[in-house]
């Protein structure tokens, strides 16, 4: 579903190199969930944003589906992850000025859906996240946990078999938190792939795997089963 | 959700920010539309003025302007009504008609008009000394008019408006201009009280586009009597004959009459066709400011709305919105600002040009549709030019560098 083979990442900054990752392979296969974790500046996001063809490797290669992302132009990187992959980012990334509907919307109008069906899709999408009352409220009428309600019933808007989740928990209290990972567990089980980048451990546990990141390298994985028998 | 959804919700989002740019191009807009419809008309005038009295001349006060033929008689100044006797009783060849006129304020029913003193023919036939003297027996045939004998209605007030001259008008008698009728409700025969007076409506004068159709005219007696000034005038129009002008007339009469300035009505189309050419100029240099001035703050507007927008952006792309998209947003909104700021400047503009151009340049003025082309056709262009670099920027914007956690 989705692989990476031995990718890298510089950055060019104040004239030095910093290698964001280094050497990275990795497969995912279809309806995995992974979370991936590691300190601050080890990689995660960036090994995350390379999966979903926002980010262009230096070097390596990333495959979705067997296409070669980086092997596309910008705009076909940009209709692949309309119609494959779905982000939920830490601090929502609604956009401001558009009611939760709207919100769900967005990824329906990109995909040229007619108005009618954006609304009794984003409508059901909503209801399905607990939004149902909430329609027409823009985000700043929503608390924290509603906001990432709405952006998960966003990121689910055009079906996509890859969610890619930046800490979706990161500014969420305890409770919250476990009603996302939960409603990511529920996506999992209908199918769905998952790379979650989180700092949080409890968060971590619940996915089927984890990798672990140090300075842009993959340092280990492993499995659910693993930690269970560790335990 | 569509795309005039996104681009209307963030304009309103954030319309204290867009503000500045809308009025920078509305009044833009609004000014060159202005000037441009006065000057339109202004020169239509002129023309008219041109075609339908031939060389005119006006013997004026020596401090009076010539800014405007048709309003050349109302500057307070005067001279006396004597000066008509003089040239009546003059040798000088080439003068076919006199007007002798004297014009006060009036205020009827809340609105201020213009009470014009006029001296019908009947009173120079009736002198005997100037019959004598033959202004109207006198040879003719060289002048724009001949002879108000020869008109083909000699009692048709309306004369005054084609010939500046009237064949019969008596003193309790006033000719309504056609704004004015139209504003106090006045017709035929129905009686008009001004300055304490009361007067016949004889006639309502048809339209003439200029500060005629604002006056009454009435005898000129009636009217020195009411001003309670003595028998003076303001000016007196002559329709002289073009070649003894070219001969010299106007040097002979500025002999005759030394105290009172002699103009031509070319002196004064010459005066109003350079207003004409400076508002002209002006408005050209109001759309080169409006170029630099409008374009630059749209440019920096936009500039300012894509680094603020960037997150959003970013999240777009993400979405899915491929470069095309996010170019589109941004000159989608450009299009918003410029074509309202196009139809805004050009209903703002006409109504000014509509309600300055009477008392600017002393003509009605229409809108005119050409300039609503022009006018939207200037603003959106300047817009998309404006902010086509910008919206190039957001679609070129790194998605990633959008994102503060990344």
């Amino acid at each position: 579903m989705l692989k990476m083979e031995n990718v890298s990442k510089l950055y060019k900054h104040r004239g030095q190199t910093v290698t964001a990752l280094d050497n990275a392979t990795v497969e995912i296969p279809r309806g995995d969930f992974v979370s991936v974790v590691g300190p601050s500046g080890s990689g995660k996001s960036t090994l995350l944003l390379m999966l979903g063809g926002m980010l262009s490797p230096s070097r390596g290669r990333v495959f979705l589906e067997e296409q070669s992302v980086y092997d596309l132009n910008p705009n076909e990187r940009a209709r692949l992850r309309r119609e494959k992959v779905g982000f939920v980012f830490q601090t929502f990334n609604l956009v401001p000025y558009l009611s939760a509907l709207e919100n769900v919307q967005i990824p329906l109008f990109l995909a040229k859906m007619d108005d009618d069906a954006q609304g009794e899709r984003a409508v059901a999408l909503l209801e399905r996240v607990g939004l149902g009352d909430r329609l027409h409220h823009k985000p700043c009428e929503l608390s924290v946990g509603q906001q990432q309600r709405v952006a998960l019933a966003r990121m689910l808007a055009n079906d996509p078999a890859v969610i890619l989740a930046d800490e979706p928990t990161g500014n969420l209290d305890p409770e919250t938190s476990r009603q996302i990972i939960g409603f990511l567990e529920e996506f999992n089980e209908e199918g769905k792939t998952i790379v979650m980048v989180t700092h949080d451990p409890r968060a971590a546990e619940r996915a089927k795997r984890t990798l672990r990141l140090a300075e842009g390298a993959i340092l280990s994985e492993r499995r659910a089963e693993e930690r269970l028998h560790v335990a | 959700m569509r795309m005039h959804t996104l681009v209307w919700r963030e304009v309103f989002e954030r319309k204290s920010q867009l503000l500045t740019s809308f009025l920078a191009i509305l009044l833009g807009i609004t000014v060159i539309v202005s000037i441009k419809n006065i000057t339109f008309y202004s020169e239509k005038a002129v023309a008219r003025e041109m075609d339908s009295l031939g060389a005119n001349v006006l013997v004026l006060p020596k401090s009076a302007t010539v800014q405007d033929y048709y309003a050349a008689d109302m500057q307070g100044e005067t001279i006396p009504e004597e000066y008509v006797t003089r040239l009546v009783m003059s040798d000088l060849q080439g003068l076919d008609n006199l007007s002798p006129k004297l014009s006060l304020p009036v205020e009827v029913r809340g609105k201020t008009f213009t009470l014009t003193g006029i001296l019908p023919k009947s009173e120079f036939q009736a002198k005997a000394a100037w019959q004598g003297a033959g202004i109207f027996a006198r040879p003719i045939g060289c002048g724009a008019i001949t002879s108000l004998s020869d008109a083909a209605e000699p009692d048709d007030k309306n004369t005054l408006v084609r010939k500046r001259v009237i064949e019969d008008l008596e003193a309790d008698e006033a000719l309504v201009g056609a704004d004015m009728a139209a504003a106090l409700g006045v017709k035929e025969s129905d009686t008009l009280e001004l300055l304490g007076k009361r007067f016949t409506v004889t006639a309502v004068l048809p339209q003439t586009g200029t500060v005629d159709d604002s006056r009454v005219f009435a005898h000129l007696h009636t009217v020195q009597e009411l001003s309670g000034k003595g028998p003076v005038i303001n000016a007196i129009e002559i329709i002289g004959c073009c070649q003894e002008i070219s001969a010299g007339l106007v040097d002979k009469l500025n002999r005759l009459l030394p105290d009172a300035r002699v103009v031509t009505v070319s002196q004064i189309a010459q005066s109003q066709i350079k207003i004409n050419r400076m508002m002209s100029n002006l408005s050209l240099m109001f759309l080169v400011i409006i170029v630099f001035v409008g374009g630059a703050s749209i440019a920096n507007y936009m500039y300012a709305n894509v680094f603020e927008r960037r997150r959003e952006i970013g999240t777009l792309m993400a979405l899915g919105a491929d470069s095309r998209l996010v170019l589109k947003v941004f000159l989608l909104k450009a299009l918003l600002l410029g074509g309202a700021g196009g139809i805004g400047g050009y209903v703002l503009g006409s109504i000014f040009a509509m309600v300055l151009g009477p008392q600017l340049a002393g003509m009605r003025v229409w809108p005119m549709w050409e300039l609503a082309i022009a006018a939207v056709g200037i603003s959106i262009g300047l817009t998309l030019v404006a902010s086509y670099f910008p919206a190039r920027r957001a679609a070129r914007l790194d998605p990633c560098a959008t994102f503060q956690e990344v």
